[in-house]
């Protein structure tokens, strides 16, 4: 069943003569207490098997029972994604047999999803926004999980087995599936990575779910289709599971896009078909044909009875809504002033929090944003960690710049000074102090100085005195040098002038 | 009206898992027909305007509050297990199974 | 007294034992002696407990004494269909595939009568996962009625009326999905009842159709009926179809229709139930009984619902459809019976094909694979769909004979109980047992089947009662009231006729 070399078109070639259609699914876990239909843990430990109930090990006789916090927070995610809240809608039952779903069907949506008709905009990297069409978001329960166990090679009778635990089966899901995502062209892995990325800034700012792709709290399947331009009719897609990272959403993208392309070219045809995605090779590969596995036989849960979320409940819930990161960071650029591209750089690199407990701790935002994306941003390159993880603070960064506008340090010897509090010798008053980093302010001290220098170069005050005024950069230049930099170069300049004035 | 001949009841059985022996086959394959044809009747009077009842009582809105409950204990659990190991049901291999 | 104890009714044994005349522990052992002297004839226990039994009638024996205020049923020793989940006690559905499991948890309703203090004699036989109509699908094999024991007991929950019925116990729980409670209630001269949907929770309850089931009480008088509804009932937060509103006085109401009074009660007579098709006998005692609430005071009108002609085939769709999807979770995985394909590759797919294949019975297999037939991609709207809308249709017909009947009266079911094997071979002649029935389920109201004779072969009939959603106190009122006006007729119950069981040496 394994493709020896899967044919590929380079993916440039690929996007100048194929329009790239895709559709996203994603499954987040909720963060609520207990499953979605019973009330076992839904936080459980590692042992198997230990947070089930009657209801979640699929006992004959149990009944399931829908858990309030699930339906908010499917309420609250819809409302994020601007989607209508259904006025009415029921449960389905899906169909199928599979040991890691104790009934042999899954409770979930079928035709009546809680939210539907919403959408997203996504903000790619280089700040071009793209708008993403939600067709519905739904409620349902997970499934078990099952661990294979034996070699691979060879169906020997006994030799393999799985194992399945049902601690995961129940937990609550909200699955949300988009619209055909056309228009995107060459950057349609940049718009998948980037809508899962952003649904995951949704889900954490909502507070439900800890949404952390690599625990398996989102979930992405990707499917995607060629279309030989874009107003021919879609193409057959492929849907690609087991997409475990948003690089690898991207990744994905691209490789189905060059191996469909090549499928394509060679006048063949796409199979419909459930892909793999390899995050070693960065390949797809076929995965298990979907037969008759197709019909699941939906029909309206009869033990569950309708959910009608009042229009007051609805709107308490939306008046609940924490600011959602897009508007948060709209307001936030207003605030601070920043250009797009500014604000871009900032979000890009990860420095938007701490900015603000930056700007929160005193900082003017163009400072905060200077020394976090400057000295900060490179220092972090250089260790190989994130700004956070940097021995600074927001505090101490709000500090070294009051230390700065109140003239008591310049530019350089603020850099000495962050160079001091990184190495741990304090915060930066502390390492002012301990390094002697003051600019000196004693006007005498600095006309000592400044007579120095232009002792030792007599014909500068005779330029200066003509109308040249280069010369006075060097004199600064000499006391600066003479007072280790420790001198406001503009106060220098002035009693430079003075005393050339004073002929 | 589609009929619920043998090939029909082997695919329907196969979607239900479950095995027939030929002499079953056959046998159902003929008593279904016959169900078949007397409860197809209900389409006379299932017009477009007749909406459908899925519950028969209209309760709407039954939840229950996130509140967790203790679990089974793992021993009852796996009491009825047919076969079992660290804790887990072992099950025969599944075909089609994504490795 | 032992001996005649288990001759009572429940209520007059919940007086004996509230009166200290006997104990629940005498009363309990009385039952057991019982069964054991005619249960190799009868055989309508799959299990009995004597044991747990006696632990619990002790267990109530000193909370009574220890001066505990008790429910009035407490004491009164109980038989509990196997489709009941029952924790520590083996349930099977009456079906090979759960032979021997033993369940980790209490049905809801189970929980309310150990909790009450009823101790629970056994589990008792039934079709197997509740499909049928005569017990003859019980995989354990059948059990007979106690009235000729070379007949049916009607089904599926033939178990629990035998038991009742043989005086192996007063009081018995029964599910009724088609008529279940009902059926065996008319054919083995027993009262039947059930509730409202949603009445009694169905927590417990191995789901057959969801949006039919009921449990209901199994009983030998209305009013013991109305008092093991009012223990079990109620809502219950496990069960999300369950009414959240109070069941409202049932065993009251049983006590005022007692004094045999219904003035101003209107009685509605279905016209399509009772006609053609309908035994002779079972017609003319109904007729009888018709006449005799007449004489009580009741206005007797007929009324018409045609969609009860679809009511059949509607559920016949409807039932084995949800009941595909409810039996898909025995697969030999987790529970129950597995089995091992004879030859080829041994993967979870050919063992729950194999599982089921031989774990199953016939009349299971017929309704799985029509349910899922009915479910299946491209006949969803013509089959399944279409039944759902016979549903609306039969709730229209009923809402519309309510506002010119009080209650709707019917014969409970066409026939007096037929020998074995007689409908074997034609599905279609057994499922036309349950046509009286059926409207009930599929509309969601209450009904009961009360004895109301015994027809020209000398077999018991039954006169069945439906009311209104939630009115579930007007069905034990009007069947109260003609079973005391019955009863002063025959001079006592219509079990003092049935033939003396031989009993067992």
């Amino acid at each position: 069943m394994t493709e020896t070399t899967t044919a590929l078109v380079p993916y440039e070639d690929a996007t100048t003569r194929y329009d790239t259609v895709i559709g996203i699914e994603v499954h987040v876990e909720l963060g609520t207490r207990s499953k979605m239909f019973c009330p076992a843990p839904a936080v459980f430990g590692e042992e198997a098997n230990t947070s089930v109930s009657p209801v979640s090990l699929g006992l004959p006789g149990a009944l399931p029972v829908v858990n309030e916090a699930a339906v908010e927070y499917a309420i609250r995610i819809g409302l994020a994604l601007n989607c209508e809240i259904a006025e009415t809608c029921r449960f389905a039952r899906k169909n199928y047999f599979y040991p890691d779903i104790p009934k042999n069907y899954q409770i979930s949506q079928y035709d009546e999803p809680i939210a539907h008709d919403g959408w997203l905009d996504v903000e790619l990297e280089d700040g071009t926004v793209f708008r993403v069409e939600i067709e519905r978001a739904h409620l349902e329960e997970d499934a078990g999980k099952n661990t294979h166990v034996g070699g691979s090679a060879g169906r020997i009778h006994g030799a393999e087995y799985s194992l399945v635990d049902y601690n995961r089966a129940g937990i609550p899901l909200v699955e949300i599936v988009t619209r055909p995502i056309t228009g995107a062209g060459e950057r349609a892995p940049e718009v998948a990575r980037a809508y899962v990325q952003t649904l995951r800034d949704i889900f954490r700012a909502l507070e439900v779910s800890e949404a952390r792709m690599e625990r398996g709290n989102v979930r992405a399947d990707v499917n995607v289709s060629l279309r030989p331009a874009p107003d021919a009719p879609f193409g057959t897609r492929t849907e690609t599971k087991n997409v475990n990272s948003f690089r690898s959403i991207e990744r994905a993208v691209r490789f189905e896009v060059s191996r469909q392309a090549a499928v394509l070219d060679a006048g063949g045809s796409v199979t419909q078909e459930t892909r793999h995605f390899h995050e070693d090779t960065g390949e797809t590969t076929s995965g298990r044909v979907k037969s008759d596995s197709e019909d699941y036989r939906y029909f309206p849960e009869p033990d569950l009875v309708p959910l009608a979320p009042s229009r007051e409940w609805v709107e308490e819930i939306r008046a609940s809504l924490p600011e959602l990161p897009a508007a948060r960071r709209r307001r936030l650029q207003s605030e601070w002033g920043f250009a797009d591209s500014q604000m871009r750089d900032v979000v890009n690199a990860g420095a938007l929090d701490i900015i603000v407990e930056t700007v929160a701790a005193g900082a003017p935002p163009a400072a905060a944003r200077k020394w976090w994306m400057g000295e900060l941003a490179r220092t972090a390159n250089e260790r190989g960690v994130a700004l956070a993880e940097l021995p600074v603070t927001p505090a101490h960064v709000a500090e070294l710049q009051s230390l700065v506008d109140a003239g008591r340090i310049n530019d350089k010897l603020a850099r000495q000074a962050l160079e001091g509090v990184l190495a741990g010798e304090g915060t930066p008053s502390q390492v002012v102090e301990s390094r002697g980093l003051e600019v000196v302010s004693d006007d005498g001290a600095l006309l000592a100085a400044v007579d120095e220098a232009l002792a030792a170069q007599p014909d500068v005050v005779e330029k200066i005195r003509s109308g040249n005024q280069g010369p006075v950069g060097a004199i600064i230049g000499a006391v600066m040098k003479a007072t280790r930099g420790q001198a406001d170069a503009a106060r220098v300049r002035e009693l430079v002038l003075q005393r050339v004035g004073e002929g | 009206m589609p009929t619920l001949d043998r090939n029909e009841v082997a695919r329907v059985a196969a979607l239900a898992r479950i095995d027939l022996t030929d002499a079953e086959l056959d046998r159902l394959a003929d008593e279904l027909q016959v169900i078949v044809a007397s409860v197809e009747k209900v389409s006379e009077v299932a017009t477009p305007d007749v909406p459908a009842t899925s519950h028969p009582l209209p309760l709407v809105n039954t939840m229950r509050a996130d509140v967790p409950e203790a679990p089974l204990a793992i021993a009852d659990v796996l009491a009825g297990a047919p076969e079992s190991e660290d804790g887990k049901f072992l099950v025969p291999q599944i075909l089609g199974e994504d490795a | 007294m032992s001996a005649e104890l288990p001759r009572r009714s429940a209520a007059e044994l919940a007086a004996l034992l509230a009166s200290g005349e006997t104990s629940s522990v005498e009363l309990t052992q009385a039952h057991l002696d019982r069964i054991a002297a005619v249960d190799d004839a009868v055989a309508a226990f799959l299990h009995v407990d004597a044991e747990g039994a006696l632990a619990a009638a002790a267990e109530t024996d000193r909370r009574r004494a220890a001066g505990e205020e008790l429910p009035e049923l407490a004491g009164v020793p109980i038989a509990v269909k196997d489709v009941v989940v029952t924790k520590g006690l083996p349930t099977t559905a009456g079906s090979k595939i759960l032979e021997g499991w033993v369940p980790p948890y209490d049905a809801t309703l189970v929980e309310r009568l150990r909790a009450a203090g009823l101790p629970i004699l056994g589990k008792t036989n039934m079709d197997e996962f509740a499909m049928g109509s005569s017990t003859e699908f019980s995989a354990y094999g059948p059990t007979r009625n106690p009235w000729d024991l070379e007949r049916i007991p009607g089904g599926s929950g033939g178990g629990s009326a035998a038991a009742v019925a043989a005086f192996e116990a007063p009081l018995a729980i029964g599910t009724d999905t088609g008529g279940s409670i009902r059926q065996p209630g008319a054919v083995t001269g027993t009262v039947g009842a059930k509730p409202t949907y949603g009445g009694i929770s169905r927590y417990g309850l191995i789901a057959m159709a969801s949006s039919l089931d009921q449990a209901g009480p199994v009983t030998r008088t209305v009013l013991d009926a109305a008092l093991l509804h009012e223990l079990i009932g109620g809502h219950d937060p496990r069960d999300a179809t369950s009414l959240p509103d109070p069941l409202g006085p049932l065993a009251a109401a049983a006590r005022e229709g007692a004094t045999g009074e219904l003035k101003g009660v209107r009685v509605g007579v279905v016209a399509e139930l009772g006609g053609e098709g309908y035994q002779s006998g079972v017609r003319d005692r109904f007729a009888e009984s018709i006449e005799l609430l007449r004489g009580a005071g009741a206005e007797i009108v007929e009324v018409h619902c045609p969609s009860f002609e679809y009511a059949l085939a509607a559920y016949y769709l409807i039932m084995p459809a949800e009941a595909s999807s409810n039996l898909a979770k025995f697969d030999g995985m987790r529970f129950g019976l597995r089995v091992e394909p004879s030859d080829g590759p041994v993967t979870a797919e050919r063992v729950m094909a194999a599982t089921r294949g031989a774990g199953f019975g016939d009349e299971v297999k017929r309704r799985v694979i029509l349910g899922t037939y009915a479910l299946s991609a491209g006949y969803y709207d013509a089959y399944y769909g279409s039944a759902q809308k016979v549903r609306t249709l039969i709730q229209r017909d009923l809402a519309t004979a309510f506002t010119q009947a009080d209650v709707l009266v019917s014969p409970t079911a066409p026939t007096t109980a037929f020998r074995f094997g007689e409908k074997l071979d034609d599905p279609l002649a057994m499922y036309l047992n349950d046509v009286a029935t059926i409207p009930a389920n599929l509309a969601g109201i209450p009904g009961i089947s009360v004895p109301n004779g015994l027809a020209e072969d000398g077999l018991p009939t039954g006169f069945q009662v439906l009311a209104p959603a939630r009115e579930d106190a007007r069905v034990y009122r009007v069947a109260a009231a003609l079973e005391t006006l019955l009863e002063s007729t025959w001079g006592g119950s219509i079990l003092d006729r049935a033939p003396e069981l031989e009993v067992a040496p």
